[in-house]
């Protein structure tokens, strides 16, 4: 009977092992994250969030810290080819959506979207401003509560002048209307939770 | 772990032999043993290093990445045999079996790319694509077009900013290469468009019909084109049109010349949009203002209006155009033979045109594109002899009086065109298809009836073959007939593209081109003539970025069967020819922030018998120098754009043939000087009330050159005049407004 047991606890020892090892992955992965500073530091992270992703399968939060990693990398070093980041991030994006399709996965599209509009705005507003538009539509139909939609919302118009229909005073609301969302806002573990301080920020700036 | 640790520190050292097996098991899923040093260094086929690849074991988390020296290291605890995966996008992913034993492992990966169409060679020589296909820095979308300085929003004329294309101002037209204006055609959705510009009158050229936001891509192809598109010898102006719009929107337009409105109204599933505009110009107020060489007894007035719907199918796109124009100008000129006389030149002209597309996935790698287009085209013209006083008169010396014309002429063509892709491995493909054409012409000039019908078809096939990301080549063919001319056709062409490094590739090109005469070659009895001939050798050097291109292109093109027209009338088809250059073309959109600006220059030598030409001879519509700048810089704190141009021509050839028996000599001959222009216009963007609007202010050959086009000869050939633009310069002023229909604020408030 003892022995009975302790086979029994051994196995559900496993099973929490391999639980908690996924747990211990993200938890570390995430500290990583915010203590990035160079570029590189960021690959490394998407990296080894790619390899979390790949192992387990059914996750999609390791392909989304990839892809976040990684598009931030491109703002971290101005020199990066921005297409090719864009690329691989869109890559991640693609197999997060394969295993759910979410706000925040709608979110990043439209981060990667403007990325890629941003090597040449001039001629490339008409198709990746239409990409980044639709994504946040469609983030909105997926969880119209999620904060982040209306950060990312106010930035583009906080960004695009007056004269093309944008500017502070059309952002401001946006900012605010987020501010609002996430002081309600509590997402599950290793869920995407960052934003509120910037959006803090932006709306002081609009004042 | 530490659970089972818990467990197993309360048992006694006896009892805990018992459990070593099983803990064993345990341990290994749970990977408590000595790590293994993995390291090596990532390189491409090439032997080029690559950086952000991911190394990993096979359902572990244990892995590095490459550095920007190509190396990786990392540890890893599992042990035995494992399998290690290294991949990066572009390329082809490895797994290989490794052995992870504790002692430290070096491993090195070369990882081939996988034949990708963005990083692929691309078959483009002879041509300047635009749109955003490739990103690479694209040639001319439809914002470059309008913001082309001194090319007052028309295609055309930001065309001739790119090298091939000749600064021909005394008619409509791109002249390519030594080609004629006729041998430059101009393709909607895959159709040929019959009449792309306005009518005109004698030595000005006249504005192209489609507006430049119509299109989102551009193909400005001077030479060795696709077996998709034929009958035109020299140039392919290929144009794609947008499909849905991005929102609804209303539109409005006031400036010295023109005004116009117009609705584009998306459906609130956005799987369909419909639009329509309408546009009246006239001249009027703009002459009055601005003093013009000729008398004009009807200011050029014209009517526009065109119509659109759009509808998203399952894999593709359904689109139809259609555009409705009128225009009535009148001019008079001094008689070159008499200066107590003046040429009287009307003209009206009725123009409509439709495009109905169709582009389809089929499934299975096969796509479809189907493409139909008609129009009709009425020209009314009269000519006329009068005195001073503008009345009719008649001399009898017959070189004056013949002069004197009533031409009306109809034309019709409606075409259909098929064209079914599939996909093969990887991105090549073989495409197929044909098109079959039926025009009518019916030029009635004083009385005499001109009649030509024909009936023509083309059947043609390509491939683009992809050996290996860098090596590619397309083979394609196109067999024509037409039953004005009454013959086949049989055109190879050939294009191979060889990627030298990783913005850069050679290409080389073949091809043979084939084109009916100009309807007006046929009358008199010379409904026996055949296709003229060009067949095109281009070798072509590019190296692109995303915001830079530099390309550098030699050509040599062949012209047989050319028309000569000697005074007896017996047309044939025993001209010749050839040109032969070297092209260069610079843009930069990343040196300077914010600055926009391009460079082309084109050497050209060509010499064709054809026409009247008697010998081999230097066109009047060539130049052997051309050379332009075109520099766009926008401030976004002033919300304002700066555009500048720089065009400059050497001087063109000009000739009087004067017949003698039946053939022409050289009566005279000469150089024009050389032709300089400077242009450049001011767009500011501002919000008035609730209407995004768009000042534009611009200015044509700002420093006041005299530039002469050529020169108009008497009858005899003793007395030549200068052939120049009607005014040197043009000025334009306008205000282009649009309102988002859904109306942003209402937007902002319906989503809060």
């Amino acid at each position: 009977m003892k022995k009975v047991l302790v086979i029994v606890s051994l196995l559900v020892a496993t099973v929490v092992n391999a639980q908690s090892k996924f747990e211990d992955a993200m938890t570390k992965g995430l500290a990583q994250m915010k203590d990035a500073k160079l570029a590189s530091d960021l690959t490394d992270v998407s990296s080894f969030f790619e390899r979390v992703g790949d192992a387990e399968k059914t996750q999609w939060l390791p392909y989304y810290y990839a892809a976040l990693s990684l598009y931030r990398s491109a703002w971290v070093d101005k020199s990066l080819d921005k297409d090719k980041v864009a690329d691989k991030c869109n890559d991640f994006i693609t197999k997060a959506r394969t295993i759910e399709n979410n706000a925040d996965l709608y979110c990043l599209v439209q981060q990667v979207a403007i990325l890629q509009l941003m090597v040449d705005p001039m001629s490339r507003w008409q198709t990746y401003g239409a990409l980044a538009k639709d994504a946040l539509a469609n983030a909105k139909n997926a969880d119209s509560t999620n904060p982040r939609i209306y950060y990312l919302q106010g930035m583009t118009t906080f960004n695009t002048p007056e004269a093309y229909g944008g500017g502070k005073a059309l952002a401001k609301p946006y900012f605010q209307k987020s501010v609002d969302l996430f002081k309600t806002y509590v997402p599950k573990p290793f869920y995407p939770n960052w934003g509120q301080e910037d959006v803090v920020k932006m709306l002081e700036q609009c004042k | 772990m530490i659970f089972l640790s818990h467990q197993t520190s309360n048992t006694n050292m006896k009892e805990l032999y018992k459990w070593i097996p099983i803990m064993l098991i345990t341990c290994a899923s749970s990977s408590l043993f000595a790590q293994t040093r993995v390291s090596g260094v990532v390189k491409d086929n090439h032997g080029r290093i690559i950086r952000g690849v991911t190394i990993s074991i096979k359902g572990s988390y244990d892995g590095g990445s490459s550095d920007s020296t190509g190396k990786f290291f990392f540890k890893c605890y599992d042990k035995g045999t494992q399998t290690i995966i290294a991949k990066s996008i572009g390329y082809k992913t490895i797994q290989q079996p490794i052995l992870l034993s504790g002692t430290p492992i070096s491993i090195n990966f070369f990882l081939h790319e996988e034949i990708n169409e963005l990083t692929a060679v691309t078959v483009t020589a002879g041509s300047f694509e635009a749109g955003d296909k490739k990103r690479a820095a694209t040639v001319l979308n439809s914002l470059d077009v309008v913001t082309v300085g001194g090319a007052n929003g028309d295609i055309t004329n930001a065309l001739k900013t790119l090298p091939g294309a000749q600064q021909v101002g005394e008619q409509e037209g791109l002249f390519v290469r030594g080609g004629t204006g006729y041998e430059t055609k101009q393709f909607i959705d895959g159709t040929l468009v019959a009449n792309p510009y306005g009518a005109s009158v004698p030595d000005i050229a006249s504005r192209g019909r489609f507006s430049p936001f119509l299109f989102k891509g551009t193909v400005f192809s001077t030479g060795g084109y696709s077996a998709q598109y034929g009958q035109a010898l020299s140039s392919a102006v290929i144009l794609e049109t947008i499909d849905l719009p991005e929102s609804s929107q209303a539109s409005a337009s006031v400036s010295t010349v023109f005004m116009g409105a117009g609705l584009q109204e998306l459906a609130k599933n956005k799987k369909s949009s419909w639009g329509v505009n309408y546009g009246y110009t006239n001249l009027a107020l703009y002459f009055a203002l601005v003093p013009q060489t000729p008398n004009y007894f009807h200011l050029p007035e014209f009517h526009g209006t065109d119509a659109n719907f759009r509808i998203k199918t399952k894999g593709g796109m359904i689109k139809y155009y259609t555009t409705f124009g009128a225009s009535n100008i009148g001019i008079r000129r001094p008689n070159i033979d008499s200066f107590s006389l003046n040429n009287a030149y009307g003209i009206i002209n009725y123009n409509w045109y439709n495009n109905l597309s169709w582009r389809e996935y089929l499934g299975k790698g096969w796509h479809m594109s189907f493409g139909s287009s008609f129009s009709i085209n009425t020209d009314k013209i009269n000519l006329q002899i009068q005195n001073k006083l503008n009345q009719r008169v008649y001399t009898n010396i017959s070189y004056i009086d013949s002069i004197n014309a009533a031409i009306t002429s109809h034309q019709a063509l409606s075409q259909i065109k098929a064209v079914f892709e599939k996909k093969l491995s990887g991105i090549s493909a073989i495409r197929f298809g044909g098109e079959y054409w039926y025009g009518t012409v019916k030029n009635i000039v004083n009385d005499t009836n001109h009649s030509q019908t024909d009936n023509f078809a083309a059947l043609f096939s390509e491939a683009d073959i992809y050996l290996t990301n860098d090596l590619a080549a397309k083979i394609g063919v196109r067999s024509e007939y037409s039953s004005q001319v009454n013959q086949f056709n049989v055109a190879p062409r050939l294009s191979l593209a060889y990627k030298t490094g990783a913005h850069s590739q050679m290409s080389a090109v073949y091809g043979q081109f084939y084109q009916k005469p100009e309807n007006n070659y046929f009358y008199y009895g010379n409904n026996y003539l055949g296709y003229v001939k060009a067949t095109h050798y281009l070798l072509n050097y590019m190296r692109t970025t995303t915001l830079q291109t530099f390309r550098l292109e030699a050509f040599y093109k062949k012209y047989d069967n050319l028309i000569e027209t000697p005074p007896t009338y017996r047309y044939n088809n025993n001209g010749s020819g050839y040109a032969q250059g070297i092209e260069l073309f610079w843009r930069d959109k990343k040196s300077i922030q914010g600055l926009d600006y391009w460079v082309s220059y084109s050497y050209l030598d060509t010499k064709r018998q054809f026409d009247k030409y008697p010998s081999l001879l230097a066109p009047t519509f060539a130049a052997k120098h051309t050379a332009s700048l075109v520099v766009k810089k926008f401030f976004t704190k002033l919300n304002t754009g700066f555009n500048f141009t720089y065009t400059y021509a050497s001087g063109r050839p000009y000739y009087n043939f004067q017949p003698i028996g039946n053939k022409y000599i050289i009566g005279d001959e000469g150089t024009t000087k050389d032709y300089n222009t400077f242009g450049c216009s001011v767009n500011y963007l501002t919000k008035v009330k609730k209407a995004f609007v768009v000042f534009v202010g611009s200015v044509t050959n700002v420093f006041n050159s005299n530039n002469v086009y050529g020169y108009n000869y008497n009858h005899n050939g003793t007395y030549k005049a200068e052939i120049n633009p009607p005014a040197p310069r043009f000025f334009f002023l306008g205000a282009f407004l649009s309102w988002g229909v859904d109306r942003r604020q209402d937007a902002i408030n319906n989503n809060l």
